[in-house]
């Protein structure tokens, strides 16, 4: 049989053209274009050869999460084993956390969330481009990765693939699919899970892996993220260091802890241009100079302390960087292009905004210990606004500019006839 | 010969369908959003909107011959409240409970758009009967569609349906709570129900792709 001869590649290849036109066709096309760079050209209209596609600039963005990923394995085991058999004296990288055991328990544990996610996802993704007849579209790529990173360990996979169900169909695909969405389909299944199921997505006992299912028997553990325990306990202490929140060997979502991977990875697209500095630097600045007034207000004496947002607002500004998912939704979920802003002016009030806003409901809203994907998901929704106004902006000066430039002929009174700007 | 006309028939079945008054018309949509986390606050809100919109109409339509144009806004807001302090009454007097779920939303029945839009619409122009048809159709698409929110938030969010436990007993883990299924809380809250009148509009355009708009 000369059939057997052929290569995986080619057999899809024969397979495609055999389903061309066909009701099933999206579906082997996107199978091919995961696999294997298309061999198709476009056929009508102008176009330019680039070598970045959709496709690429996704692998750019998994790329950029893959460290996170491996960490995230490292501190799920650390975590766990650090609860049950308490946290390691004189704490060495190599010997306390870079282990075997905590490699493995934690891939046990967070592979099935990748696999869940994406398994999902794509099916929809697939389901629905038989459905409309359109090609699959990379975007779930992404989405795919980053929503296991954001999500507390334990989260049961069925309420994973509920959430992940919800977050694409009515996130993306009824605004038309890639590319059309307004909220960032990975944060609006993070918020799924947040409003379906608070007491998985919130507490005391999610973020360490095992801790729900000990809950009440004598071996019972906890590990709070430093956000919740002050939040909950107004207290000015924690167990945490400010390299162990850095480095990431916190308690937390999956991925979102490591403040140090999270800031290669942020270098990594900045470099490679595929993701925005602006709002990076601003979404800082925001969560900077909000942090600084809660501690301005600390300082100047006009809160007690043990009233009820003391011990947040008189966390180190700078150290809202390093915790919670600040950094994480910062660098993966602000820089979206698709749902952020898109002039440069936008970008930067966009970006502060996130920042600024974040940190708001983190101190304020006790129910709320975190705030990034609330902010990021608001400004989504206030970015078409924002380059509205932008856009606007630069016409009339422009305009402005124009008339300036522009020599009137003087009309029998002397007085310079008004040019009529026609609004846009 | 038949009870009712062609005319009549359609009276009451386009209301249901395609020209229901929430997923066509969009009106009517605040209390579809605040009432129907629970089947039964669903029930009774569509009887009580039934029974204003069915004799309301007919009230108007054998006054619209004597109403004075310029007042006629005044005259069917009066009709509208006496029927709605009718209906508020009875509640309390023989379901306080229920009553008190509904809180407000009864007496805000008063600023449902379906109603004052049936009356200006429909029963200044016809007569006694075909208002009383008109206004038991519109009554019953909204009352349809209001059942349909209902049954799934209140299936999703409390796991029940007119209050009794259909998926087990979540505390003590029978039935589909024993393989780890929880109560969805998100379907409690308004939004969902926004988003499941979306999906109602969806479903229905997708099957009747007359209804989608040209743009």
């Amino acid at each position: 049989m000369s059939t057997k001869r052929l290569t995986f590649k080619k057999r899809l290849h024969i397979l495609k053209h055999r389903y061309r036109g066909k009701k099933m066709a999206p579906a082997f096309n996107a199978f091919h274009t995961f696999l294997f760079s298309p061999d198709e050209t476009t056929h009508s209209g102008s176009h330019i050869r680039a070598a970045d596609d959709l496709k690429r600039t996704m692998n750019t963005v998994i790329m950029a999460l893959v460290p996170v990923l491996v960490f995230s394995f490292f501190n799920t085991g650390y975590q766990h084993y650090s609860a049950i058999n308490g946290f390691p004296e004189n704490f060495s990288v190599i010997d306390h956390f870079l282990t075997f055991d905590n490699f493995w328990l934690g891939f046990v544990q967070v592979m099935p969330l990748v696999v869940v996610s994406y398994g999902v996802g794509l099916l929809i993704e697939f389901i629905f481009a038989v459905i409309k007849g359109h090609e699959v579209e990379e975007g779930y790529l992404v989405t795919g990765m980053l929503v296991p990173l954001i999500v507390p360990v334990d989260t049961p996979l069925w309420m994973l693939a509920v959430a992940v169900v919800f977050g694409v169909i009515i996130g993306k695909e009824v605004f038309g699919g890639t590319g059309m969405n307004i909220l960032n389909p990975a944060l609006t299944i993070r918020a799924f899970l947040f409003f379906a199921y608070p007491t998985w997505m919130s507490g005391d006992k999610v973020w360490v892996h095992g801790a729900v299912e000990r809950a009440g028997t004598a071996d019972a553990i906890s590990g709070e993220t430093i956000l919740g325990y002050l939040a909950q306990n107004n207290a000015s202490e924690y167990s945490y260091s400010v390299s162990d929140m850095f480095f990431g060997f916190i308690p937390g979502s999956v991925g979102e802890t490591s403040a140090f991977l999270i800031l290669l990875g942020g270098l990594f697209l900045v470099f490679s241009k595929i993701a925005s500095w602006r709002i990076m630097l601003s979404a800082v600045i925001g969560a900077l100079v909000m942090g600084l007034i809660f501690n301005g207000v600390v300082e100047a004496g006009w809160i007690v302390e043990g009233s009820t947002f003391y011990s947040l607002m008189n966390f180190e500004f700078w150290q809202h960087l390093l915790v919670g998912g600040l950094a994480f939704g910062i660098v993966y979920m602000a820089t979206d292009p698709v749902t952020g802003s898109q002039t440069n002016k936008g970008k930067w009030i966009y970006g502060f905004l996130i920042g600024f806003i974040s940190v708001m409901i983190r101190v304020f809203n006790p129910a709320y210990p975190e705030g990034v994907f609330l902010a990021i998901l608001l400004m989504n929704v206030f970015a078409p606004t924002i380059d509205h106004y932008v856009v606007r902006g630069n016409i009339k000066r422009r305009m402005n500019r124009l008339k300036q430039a522009t020599v009137y002929p003087k009309t029998t009174d002397g007085k310079a006839k008004e040019l009529k700007v026609e609004t846009i | 010969m038949a009870l009712l006309s062609k005319k009549d028939t359609n009276l009451i079945l386009d209301p249901l369908a395609d020209n229901n008054p929430i997923t066509i018309q969009v009106l009517g949509i605040c209390s579809a959003l605040a009432i129907t986390a629970e089947l039964q606050a669903s029930v009774v809100m569509a009887i009580s909107v039934l029974f204003v919109l069915g004799v309301g109409n007919v009230v108007i339509s054998l006054l619209r011959n004597i109403i004075p144009t310029k007042i006629r806004i005044i005259v069917q807001l009066i009709v509208v409240a006496t029927l709605v302090i009718i209906v508020d009454q009875v509640l309390k007097a023989f379901a306080y409970e229920l009553s008190k779920t509904l809180s407000v939303f009864v007496g805000l029945i008063i600023t449902n758009c379906i109603i004052m839009g049936r009356f200006e619409a429909f029963a200044l122009g016809n007569g006694p009967w075909k208002a009383f048809l008109d206004g038991i159709g519109n009554s019953l698409g909204y009352g349809v569609i209001l059942i349909i929110v209902g049954f799934f938030r209140e299936l999703l969010g409390s796991g029940t349906l007119f209050g009794i436990q259909v998926m087990g007993d979540p505390v003590t883990k029978t039935g589909l709570y024993s393989t780890g299924y929880e109560n969805n809380g998100f379907m409690i809250i308004p939004p969902a129900a926004l988003i499941v009148v979306g999906i109602i509009i969806w479903v229905q355009r997708s099957k009747n792709r007359a209804l989608i708009e040209e743009n």
